[in-house]
């Protein structure tokens, strides 16, 4: 068998990024080539590393360019209709087409003294060393975040001074556009201690796009600081999407993340959690709803580095056709993390005989006096509540609609927006039969 | 309204209704009871199409229609309602999305016009009252952590709003202690009505002093065996089911 050669390893950084941004600035030059060297040596994950042993990825290396749009094109009219159906709903709105910021169908609005919202690129270009560390991190098992500092584009900042409540929602809606684009958008978010903000990454796509997403967002939260990060990812039919989501928790405060994945060809989300002071809450949740050949992989890591922390994790899954689901939920209970109280589940809905789900929960444990649970189930609809609810005139149908509806409704009801909610609740409706009759009844 | 004729059922292959016979008319009130194991839960899940209960001999006219022909959701919408023995739990599916959904396929049936979120929440209120019902269950998911007497009333309050035509009752008042039973009671009884007929399937006579049929008919290894007025059922409470069992078996020597 001759390995055939990956289109990339023709490409040299010099000639790729001419005008990323932070062109001009010394640091970020020299993160990108060290990220991009890095990038180069290790190359895209095989399936022999256990870490993707699910979820295979060739395709994206045979991909014949991996490099980002100097200028994007222009969105499509859903994806502008959205933008601006958003901006009329009191949220900070930040709206990047393929990974570029685009201040027009942007609007940030007003926000309470002390809060930054700005635009990466332009940090980057301003030559500010504040992004810097984030460039330096290595994350978990992913040579993507290092693609992603090598080809960044752009992104959102929010910057929380202590104390400071921001009561709307910043919400970052990604658009892809044209055909075939690599987009590499990176968002970073330093909460400062007690402060408390909600952010939303949107991810759309539209019917034809076959693009390549490499995202990473950071999160830093400092003591008593309360993120909801939520991720929502609705890409084109043909797109790729790999994304990281990394959180470091200071003493006493709380981060949830919701990850709901509808949309993409081929999907990874790898959300890490490093619980480096004591007293932290974590909440990882997700629903990942698949279909003909759609492929989902969630890996998501906690590490309890300290004592009295507390992790959760509710995972869902509804999978039909040929669809392919991952979920692999390590916990990490380290040798001082004394007191620890982890619980995470993962529950799968298999519609058809096709569809395939591997679940593995993954409990390191090295201290002692801790509470760690875990459970994972797969199975059908249950054919005595679908015989309760055809007992009532609901045909067969429907009632499975609002059967499929319920169980993933488990998780949906967790996010704290409540048009963000609703809006993932007729998501998933128009995808069920007979959903539109649900959707009325709400 | 419900004519059974020499109804056989098997589950499994297994044959447990044995050519049972009965005659329903609107307006009446019967009562089954009968041992464990004598068929009365089977007749209940057959009647309303369960799948696995599988009719090999027999009729069952429903309305001049073959009831058998129907699917269970389309017995539900032309009037035939079952309140389970044990309700079943739907996580995630809240009582209001759920009695709103029922509600709305019936009277699609009936060519009513959906009933929309104002006046829907106003009539669940009001029968809710009438059961003594805790109003915040509405919110909840059907049965998913109810008590045993909040799913039986659960099930009564269904039957109260989807206001069927040929009430079957499985067992209604078990887990129910004396209060609710009142309630659960008080609402059946509510329901007689001359264009409405209501079966009444139980294992003990003490729901028979609060709901007094107008037929009582003893169940045995499939099929009846006894039928006759309501003091029948002080019959059984006196000498139980053994000496009726001995007299149909004798009878059938005979």
């Amino acid at each position: 068998m001759s390995a055939q050669l990956e289109s990339w390893r023709n490409m040299d950084l010099d000639h790729v990024p001419h005008r990323l941004a932070g062109y001009d600035t010394p640091w970020v030059l020299a993160a990108r080539q060290s990220a991009f060297e890095r990038f180069f040596l290790h190359g895209f994950p095989a399936r022999r590393d256990e870490e993707w042993k699910y979820t295979d990825v060739t395709s994206i290396g045979k991909r014949t360019s991996l490099a980002p749009d100097t200028i994007p094109p222009e969105p499509s009219s859903d994806a502008k209709l959205l933008a601006w159906t958003l901006a009329g709903e009191g949220v900070h709105l930040m709206v990047f087409v393929n990974g570029h910021y685009d201040a027009t169908l942007s609007a940030v609005g007003n926000l309470p003294t002390g809060v930054r919202l700005e635009s990466l690129s332009k940090l980057l270009d301003s030559g500010s060393r504040l992004p810097e560390k984030f460039f330096e991190r290595h994350h978990e098992h992913t040579v993507f975040s290092s693609l992603n500092n090598a080809f960044t584009t752009g992104g959102a900042v929010l910057i929380m001074p202590a104390n400071v409540v921001l009561k709307a929602p910043v919400y970052l809606l990604f658009i892809a556009s044209g055909h075939g684009a690599a987009i590499y958008p990176r968002n970073i978010v330093i909460a400062g201690e007690n402060s408390q903000a909600t952010i939303i990454e949107h991810y759309m796509g539209t019917l034809d796009v076959h693009n390549f997403t490499n995202t990473v967002t950071q999160i830093d939260l400092a003591a008593d600081a309360n993120v909801e990060h939520c991720k929502l990812l609705e890409e084109g039919p043909a797109a790729a999407h790999i994304g990281g989501i990394h959180a470091e928790q200071a003493a006493a405060s709380h981060f949830t993340s919701h990850s709901f994945a509808l949309g993409c060809h081929l999907g990874r989300n790898d959300i890490t959690v490093k619980l480096q002071g004591r007293a932290c809450h974590s909440t990882l949740n997700g629903l990942y709803v698949l279909n003909e050949r759609q492929h989902m992989d969630h890996h998501t890591r906690i590490d309890h580095l300290v004592a009295a922390c507390v992790s959760r994790e509710y995972y869902r899954g509804v999978l039909d056709g040929a669809a392919h689901g991952v979920f692999n939920g390590k916990v990490v209970v380290h040798a001082k993390a004394y007191g620890s109280d982890a619980h995470q589940e993962n529950h799968n809905l298999l519609l058809s005989r096709n569809a395939e789900i591997d679940t593995k929960p993954q409990l390191e444990i090295f201290a002692d006096d801790v509470k760690c649970t875990h459970g994972a189930t797969v199975g059908q609809l249950d054919e005595d509540q679908l015989f309760y609810l055809r007992s009532r005139g609901i045909d067969a149908e429907l009632a499975r609609s609002v059967m499929i509806y319920g169980f993933a409704d488990d998780i949906i009801a967790r996010v704290k927006v409540a048009s963000l909610r609703t809006h993932i609740e007729h998501r998933l409706l128009d995808r069920l039969p007979q959903g539109e009759l649900v959707k009325e009844l709400l | 309204m419900l004519v059974v004729k020499n109804l056989h059922v098997a589950i499994d292959g297994k044959e447990i209704l044995s050519g049972l016979d009965l005659d329903i008319k609107a307006g009446q009130v019967h009562a089954i009871m009968g041992p464990n194991g004598s068929g009365k839960s089977t007749l209940v899940q057959a009647l309303a199409g369960r799948e696995g209960y599988t009719v090999t001999e027999g009729s069952v006219r429903y309305l001049q229609r073959d009831l058998l022909q129907l699917t269970p959701e389309q017995r539900s919408r032309e009037g035939l309602f079952l309140a389970f023995q044990y309700p079943v739990e739907i996580p995630g599916v809240s009582i209001a999305l759920f009695l709103r959904t029922a509600l709305n396929a019936i009277r699609k049936q009936q060519g009513l016009p959906a009933l929309d979120a104002m006046d829907f929440l106003g009539l669940v209120r009001a029968r809710m009252q009438q059961l003594d019902m805790d109003e915040s269950l509405l919110s909840r998911a059907v049965n998913e952590g109810f008590s045993g007497g909040e799913k039986k009333r659960n099930e009564i309050l269904q039957m109260l709003i989807l206001e069927p035509r040929l009430i079957i009752l499985d067992e209604p008042d078990s887990g129910l202690d004396i209060d609710a039973l009142r309630f659960v009671a008080d609402s059946i009884n509510q329901m007689r009505s001359p264009k409405r007929a209501i079966v009444l399937v139980t294992h003990y006579q003490r729901l028979l002093n609060y709901i007094v049929p107008d037929t009582l008919h003893v169940l045995s290894q499939g099929r009846i065996v006894k039928s006759g007025g309501a003091e029948l059922a002080h019959e059984l409470e006196q000498h139980g089911y053994g000496l009726i069992e001995a007299e149909a078996a004798a009878r059938q020597v005979a």
